[in-house]
């Protein structure tokens, strides 16, 4: 079975700042035409690691390849990086037209006038923005800027590109389009992306991959589907979103089924794992379902417990509901739940989850 | 105030009449000042680029010393250039003192910490992901600097600006190394103060406003280059 | 646009612009000379004459007699054009320079507001000196070196005065046109040879009151910077110019130099003549 052609690899990668170790990536293996999000909170490494992509860097340990080849800090590099473009948080276009910004990556190539109008033309209306082109760079909106500094990052037709947290300063709607747009001109042109962001929804929306990073190292990449679900620790899970996080000792064991006891109570989950284990519930609040006390609702989920509300926060399109029942839990329910059930704090309720949607992470398991 | 009326009215009559003495002076400010700054430029920028964009051990110490060349007294600038050029003294081989080719040595050596203190600031103020940026569309280090200082443009023309300025109307060295000879080595300033230890204070006069007016026509023209493209 | 072209561009325009300065350094002379010389135009009309008929060009550097004959101790001018005879004597004894010959005269004068508070008109210069200090009325000196401050000072020694720390004696380290403007100004006395005086006369308020005696004289002399101590001395010019200072059209042209502007000239050739023979 041969894997995809890499267009990047990643061997052993050391940076350092200061005599302090900023970004360790070991191995990882980037194939032509994908998408990856970097999620992380701020100071992970996110903005080292793509600018050590980028070549912008000085790598103190390590190798980057760029299809098969080496990339060493002098000639190599340079033509390296006209392959590649990059867009940062602040779209950072010249003092002159639009025009001249999306053609100055053609100017610095030295392509000639003439090609440059039509390529220029082309990638402002990629971008929906052609009516710009006379514009002075310094007349437009935030969410124009940006779509300027895509359009000049696509005009050099580069091979990889690599973005850092590029929206984050523009309003949802602004950020919604861009995306879309973002989207739209990345598939066709088969272009191999890296995208570091602090939005979850984002990073689902748009990859192929998703890496967590952390204290300047890949926690974890896969699928979005796989890390949000399926962490391989817990400060992948909370950073995923995963609400309730809770660590016991698994007990008797049935039928690829154990239980975990945690604060006096009993949760069965699914998993392979030997009594005695120490192991990691993670389980999201959307898998959590409540009912009012005392129902008699049969429900398949083994796992029902009663609890008292400890408080309520709006999260715009739904509510988190913070529970104790014994142990704490987290359930979302949408507005129209919190009508029909008339959940208030203090108030008690039943809450359940099936035994299958808790993700069991052991101990053991933990990399660090 | 008599004086001051005698002053302008002969500023009017010297330049109407094409007076030759007044206008080879005239040029030969220009021509000398104008060199010194474009000299200064030269190295003013590319230095003052350089050092903003590099870090090393003991940058701060440099950038302290320029800042204080920015004020250097053009009179001690003056006495040292001068001894250099002695006879006796290293530079004097050149066989240049006394000439204007030392006034443009000596107006440049002035101009020149102004420029680069302005330029080392310009780019300094820039957003610091900038240079990565323009690095990142492909540019060679060169092209690099290049964008910068054209990005830079605003604060740098005001830099050409002040070391137009420091050097046009700087009168010590230009006497001590240029030796105000007469047709040769005599400029504005250093005729003006000529002509007034004469007492010959409307001609003075005369030359004082000659200089503004030509510093002043510069000036907009070199204004009118930084303020293109202002917001309407 | 590159940035190379345009420091290319900037290098050719220098050059342009220096070479024709650097041009023309082997047949150059370095005249130091005194800033009343310079200032009474003489040399104005002198040295066109000479650079024409020689081919030398004459870079005249106006400083204090003292700061010429600095430079011409340090080798750094070729010819002395100067009015410090004592000064100058020690100058040559000393070795640095040779043919010493005189080249003309004129006189000094010591001038006052009109109202003469110290009431110096018509005395003698020791006189009017001690007649000063002793009513403390203000006196501007030239402070600077100069040959007329040198004389100024002889002339203070010769009254048996030393004004240096007193408060109505004030230097002002200027040249002779601006020291006159500033006794004008403040009504003060002071010591000007009279070829500036007559030159800058109708811009002052000074009038003349004590003039003829022989110690008022002021002679000037042209020295050759000695070769023998400064190989890099431009020796042959340096005797062409002198030999022209004391020509006979040289003589021609300062025995009528101020004539019609002033009335009277404001130097008196003197070449060949002894220093003794001089005098009103």
């Amino acid at each position: 079975m041969s894997a995809p052609p890499s267009i990047l690899e990643i061997k052993d990668l050391k940076v350092q700042k200061g005599g302090i170790l900023v970004l360790e990536i070991p191995d990882l293996a980037i194939a032509q035409g994908e998408i990856i999000s970097l999620i992380g909170p701020n100071g992970a490494g996110k903005t080292t690691f793509l600018q050590a992509l980028a070549c912008l860097i000085k790598l103190s340990k390590g190798e980057i390849y760029f299809k098969g080849g080496k990339i060493s800090a002098n000639h190599s590099a340079l033509e390296y990086r006209r392959r590649l473009a990059m867009v940062f948080q602040d779209p950072l276009l010249f003092d002159t037209t639009v025009f001249e910004n999306v053609a100055s990556g053609l100017k610095i190539r030295g392509i000639p006038k003439k090609e440059t109008k039509g390529i220029v033309r082309e990638n402002l209306d990629r971008f929906g923005i052609a009516h710009l082109l006379h514009r002075s760079a310094r007349k437009i909106s935030g969410g124009e800027a940006q779509r300027v500094a895509l359009a000049r990052a696509f005009a050099t037709q580069p091979e990889i590109l690599l973005l850092d947290e590029p929206f984050a300063s523009l309003d949802p709607p602004t950020r919604e389009a861009l995306l879309e747009d973002l989207e739209s001109v990345l598939r066709p042109t088969k272009t191999t992306a890296l995208l570091a962001t602090h939005d979850r929804m984002e990073a689902l929306r748009l990859s192929d991959r998703i890496g967590v990073m952390n204290k300047g190292r890949i926690l974890q990449v896969g699928p979005p589907g796989e890390v949000m679900n399926q962490p391989l620790n817990e400060f992948v899970a909370s950073f995923v979103g995963i609400e309730t996080i809770l660590t016991g000792q698994a007990s008797k064991k049935e039928r690829g089924s154990f239980l975990v006891s945690i604060m006096g109570r009993e949760i069965e989950a699914v998993g392979e794992v030997e009594p005695g284990e120490t192991v990691v519930l993670c389980i999201r609040p959307e898998n959590v379902t409540l009912s009012p006390f005392f129902s008699q609702g049969a429900t398949s989920a083994r796992n029902v417990f009663a609890g008292r509300i400890t408080k309520i926060i709006p999260m715009g399109l739904f509510y988190k509901v913070q529970l104790n029942c014994g142990f704490p839990l987290v359930a979302f329910v949408t507005g129209h739940s919190l009508e029909n059930l008339a959940l208030q704090e203090g108030q008690e309720v039943v809450a359940s989850f099936k035994a299958t949607s808790i993700h069991v992470v052991r101990k053991r398991q933990v990399s660090s | 105030m008599d004086l001051i009326f005698d002053g302008i009215k002969k500023a009017f009559w010297l330049l109407l009449t094409f007076d030759p003495e007044v206008l080879s002076i005239t040029l030969l400010s220009l021509r000398v000042s104008g060199t010194a700054t474009l000299i200064s430029l030269i190295i003013g920028i590319s230095a003052g680029a350089a050092l903003a964009l590099s870090e090393f051990p003991g940058k701060k110490f440099l950038v302290s010393l320029i800042n204080t060349g920015m004020g250097l007294p053009p009179v001690v600038v003056g006495l040292f250039v001068t001894i250099f050029l002695w006879r006796s003294g290293p530079l004097g081989f050149l066989g240049i003192l006394y000439t204007p080719a030392a006034m443009i040595l000596a107006q440049a050596v002035i101009a020149t910490p102004i420029v680069m203190g302005i330029t080392l600031a310009a780019i300094q103020a820039l957003p610091k992901n900038l240079r990565l940026q323009i690095l990142a569309l492909g540019a060679t280090r060169f092209q690099m600097v290049w964008i910068l200082v054209k990005e830079a443009k605003l604060p740098l023309l005001a830099g050409v600006m002040a070391g137009f300025g420091g050097v046009i109307s700087e009168v010590g060295a230009s006497i001590m190394v240029g030796g105000n000879i007469k047709g040769y080595s005599r400029v504005l300033t250093t005729a003006t103060v000529m002509e007034t230890s004469r007492g010959n204070f409307d001609v003075a006069i005369a030359l004082g406003i000659i200089l503004l007016l030509m510093a002043y026509f510069i000036n907009l023209i070199l204004t009118q280059i930084q303020q293109r493209e202002r917001p309407r | 646009m590159p940035k190379k072209t345009i420091k290319y561009l900037g290098v050719i325009i220098c050059l342009i612009f220096i070479f024709p300065s650097l041009c023309g350094a082997q047949k150059s002379i370095i005249l130091a000379t005194t800033t009343s010389t310079q200032d009474s135009g003489l040399l104005d009309v002198l040295i066109p004459i000479f650079e024409k008929k020689t081919g030398y060009f004459v870079k005249t550097i106006a400083v204090g007699s003292g700061q010429a004959m600095a430079l011409g101790q340090k080798g750094e001018a070729d010819v002395l054009l100067v009015h410090s005879p004592a000064d100058e004597e020690k100058f040559v004894a000393a070795g640095y320079g040779v043919n010493r010959r005189i080249v003309m005269h004129n006189d000094f004068i010591i001038l006052g507001p009109a109202e003469d508070p110290a009431k110096i008109k018509g005395a003698m210069p020791a006189e009017a000196l001690k007649k000063i200090a002793s009513a403390g009325s203000l006196f501007l000196s030239r402070g600077d070196n100069s040959g007329t401050h040198f004389k100024e000072k002889a002339l203070w020694k010769a009254s048996g005065l030393n004004p240096e720390k007193e408060k109505w004696y004030q230097q002002t380290g200027l040249g002779m046109g601006q020291t006159l403007s500033v006794a004008s100004e403040k009504k003060g006395y002071t010591l000007a040879d009279r070829g500036t005086y007559l030159a800058l006369k109708k811009n002052l308020h000074l009038v003349n009151l004590v003039e003829g005696d022989a110690i008022l004289l002021n002679i000037y002399h042209v020295i050759e910077v000695n070769p023998a101590k400064w190989p890099k001395v431009n020796a042959a010019g340096a005797k062409a110019f002198a030999d022209f200072m004391i020509s006979k059209k040289a003589r021609e042209i300062i025995k009528g130099f101020g004539v019609d502007k002033f009335g009277s000239p404001l130097f008196f050739p003197a070449a060949g003549k002894k220093e003794k023979e001089l005098g009103k």
